[in-house]
């Protein structure tokens, strides 16, 4: 792999008082990659999530974000350095219109910061980069809807587009089409494949459907290890993996289908 | 890509603002006698101060209950610069006194909101009560600055004359004055809202947590806002100082920091005019309603909790409401049980008020006058079984009517809406 390192995590550990949610655990993620990390409830998925987004900050170890350290960082400085997630259970900007929840997060990469002596109306920049981003998301007729009253996969369809509006590199997405139909599923993976072009995709995600369609590469964590990183073909194959989880979760798929 | 949106003259906002100027300038013409013009300078600066105090409620989610701290000091340190200019220690027109509390009040939120908007929600609103006794107290502390138990008093008719003219003694020259602000601060306002910051405000105010991952610090946000507040606040604290030549601790008093929140919710913080509604209410009800009967305050706080549990939108919620059936221009069709419903309140208010005002008199004035009052100049006897008896009977014929009448508002508004609905389905 001669890729360089988008995101790269050592030895991080995370603990609520007594209880270790993470373990000492190491993954690197090359530049364009799509990442998928899987493992059974309780496995840690999220708090990792919150670790790299810094939500919440590690116990100990470095995380890495294109060679910068970014541990201990507030999520609006991470999120200024060049990685922008989406949440489990939607996060949007309810009262605000379709519009006005892409725009405003286009107006920090744009420079826009906390301008009081501008009208928005006259950024003509940041209304067409939100009018890409609608287009892109498939909400063009829904531009003026108040995102409270959208569809719940519209609603995904915003979040995803709230994450990858500022324009970052790196893109975490934390299970973005759970509660989902099939087929609303299906277009939710289409419309994840055309917006991380060029981008560094690390994904949670319970549907193996999904996540071995998707993704380059698999990490299994399992109790706040990672047991298993390679190509869906070899995660699919190994052992210990099948034992530890992939064998239920394989045939809860099944069910699904 | 984007359809283009050039609208050299956006006809609507210009009638609208130029209405709004219009109707500033001939208000006075319309309410000439002394009360009213005092009444509308009131009304005046409370729009600004409410206007302000929505920047953070409405359009933040910071609920203050220390906003008058900022308009109290606002207005306390235009007192002694007008009392400088006064004692011919400064030149200063005072016609920009209104200047000098927005840049006080914008100081004094960079002094406080460092501290108060490091917290949001509940732990926020906590602090700025805890800050708005603090200053209260402080007030009573420094009688040379606050002025003690008394306040400081001025006189606004100093230094040279505006055009040669205008000294601002006259009533009606002071209303003009605050029309003016009035204007240009609800135009700033409104144009804040307009703006990055103003719309972030709103992205705060809806969901704080995903500002942050957009790249926004939510506590650089609140603090902004709160300064921004903080001058608007002082500009009104200003303008009340010179339509009253007096300045106290009750300036930065809590009733006073209690008093914009009501009636900034009772306008409706949802909407940019709601507390402009609020505050024309707050001229009726403080000013008006406070001069014919001494229950006011209990007709108030009735209203209060009315509107908190009937209409949380506020009056300008309301309103708004009803604005897909002025599109549809069919508005009309909801005036019978509207009427109805106005009917029923009607009965209902006159057993309220015949009910209250005997229990009141009873209280406070029977001692020595005997137990007959005058109600709209009929003799009533508190003590006497027939006005308790039509009490009960108006209460009761209006609590009837309203059921029939709520019915008939709630089918009226189905119907009309489905049909709406099913209109533009088509």
């Amino acid at each position: 792999m001669s890729a360089p390192v988008a995101l790269a995590l050592a030895e991080v550990r995370k603990s609520f008082g007594k209880t270790a949610i993470i373990r000492g655990l190491n993954l690197a993620i090359a530049q364009g990659e799509r990442h998928a990390i899987i493992g059974p409830n309780g496995a840690g998925k999220s708090t990792l999530f919150n670790l790299m987004s810094g939500r919440f900050g590690v116990s100990s170890g470095s995380i890495r974000l294109k060679g910068e350290e970014i541990a201990g960082l507030k999520p609006f400085e991470i999120n200024r350095k060049g990685l922008s997630r989406s949440f489990q259970i939607t996060n949007i900007f309810h009262n605000l219109t379709v519009f006005e929840n892409i725009r405003c997060a286009v107006l920090w990469p744009l420079g826009y910061r906390y301008s009081f002596w501008r009208a928005l109306s006259g950024l003509r920049d940041a209304r067409e980069r939100a009018d890409e981003i609608i287009e892109l998301i498939g909400l063009k007729g829904r531009r003026e809807e108040r995102a409270a009253l959208l569809t719940y996969a519209e609603q995904r369809a915003l979040e995803i587009g709230i994450t990858i509006a500022g324009g970052a590199e790196v893109i975490l997405l934390d299970e973005p089409t759970a509660g989902m139909s099939r087929s609303e599923s299906d277009q939710a993976v289409e419309l994840i494949r055309k917006v991380t072009v060029g981008k560094t995709l690390v994904m949670v995600e319970h549907d193996m459907s999904v996540v071995f369609g998707l993704a380059d590469r698999i990490s299994v964590l399992v109790y706040g290890e990672i047991i298993a990183t390679g190509a869906p073909a070899d995660i699919r194959a190994n052992t210990a993996v099948q034992e530890a989880y992939l064998g239920t979760a394989v045939s809860h798929g099944g069910e699904d289908a | 890509m984007s359809t283009l949106r050039f609208k050299p003259l956006d006809t609507r906002r210009w009638t609208l603002w130029s209405g709004y100027a219009l109707l500033l300038a001939v208000l006075p013409l319309v309410f000439r006698q002394g009360f009213a013009l005092t009444l509308l300078c009131q009304i005046g600066v409370t729009t600004i101060f409410a206007l302000s105090f929505n920047m953070l409620l409405g359009q933040a989610g910071m609920l203050s209950f220390g906003h008058a701290v900022y308009s109290g000091l606002g207005a306390y340190v235009a007192i002694h610069t007008l009392n400088l200019i006064g004692a011919g220690r400064l030149a200063f027109p005072v016609t920009l006194l209104p200047l000098v509390g927005g840049l006080a009040g914008a100081f004094f939120g960079v002094l406080f909101g460092y501290v108060t908007t490091k917290k949001a929600g509940t732990p926020f609103a906590m602090i700025t009560l805890g800050l708005g006794e603090l200053v209260a107290a402080m007030a009573l502390m420094f009688p040379d600055f606050f002025g003690g138990e008394g306040g400081v008093s001025t006189n606004r008719v100093v230094g040279k004359p505006l055009l040669g003219f205008i000294t601002y003694g006259p009533q009606i020259q002071v209303y003009y004055l605050v029309a003016a602000w009035l204007f240009i601060c609800t135009a700033a306002m409104y144009a804040y809202t307009c703006t990055p910051l103003g719309r972030i405000a709103n992205a705060v105010r809806d969901n704080p947590e995903r500002a942050e991952f957009i790249g926004y610090e939510t506590r650089r946000v609140r603090y902004l806002v709160m300064i921004i507040a903080g001058f608007f606040a002082g500009v009104a604290g200003a303008l009340g100082a010179i339509n009253f030549e007096l300045v106290s601790a009750e300036n930065l008093s809590a009733v006073r920091s209690g008093t914009v929140l009501l009636f900034t919710f009772i306008g409706g913080t949802g909407f940019f005019f709601g507390p402009m509604i609020g505050s024309v209410l707050f001229g009726l009800f403080v000013v008006v309603l406070a001069t014919v009967t001494n229950a006011w305050l209990l007709y108030l706080g009735l209203f209060f909790v009315l509107m908190v549990m009937v209409c949380p939108g506020g009056v300008a919620g309301l309103l708004m409401l009803h604005l897909p059936l002025a599109r549809a221009r069919r508005l009309r069709e909801m005036l019978p049980s509207y009427g109805l419903a106005a009917a029923a309140a009607l009965v209902l208010l006159m057993a309220l008020v015949l009910a209250v005002e005997m229990l009141y008199y009873h209280a406070l004035e029977a001692t020595g006058s005997g137990p007959v009052m005058r109600l709209l100049g009929v003799p009533v006897d508190v003590l006497s079984a027939p006005p308790w008896l039509l009490v009960a009977l108006l209460a009761a014929a209006g609590a009837g009517l309203l059921r029939v009448a709520r019915r008939a508002v709630l089918a009226r508004w189905d119907r009309v809406l489905g049909e709406i609905a099913a209109g533009a389905g088509r």
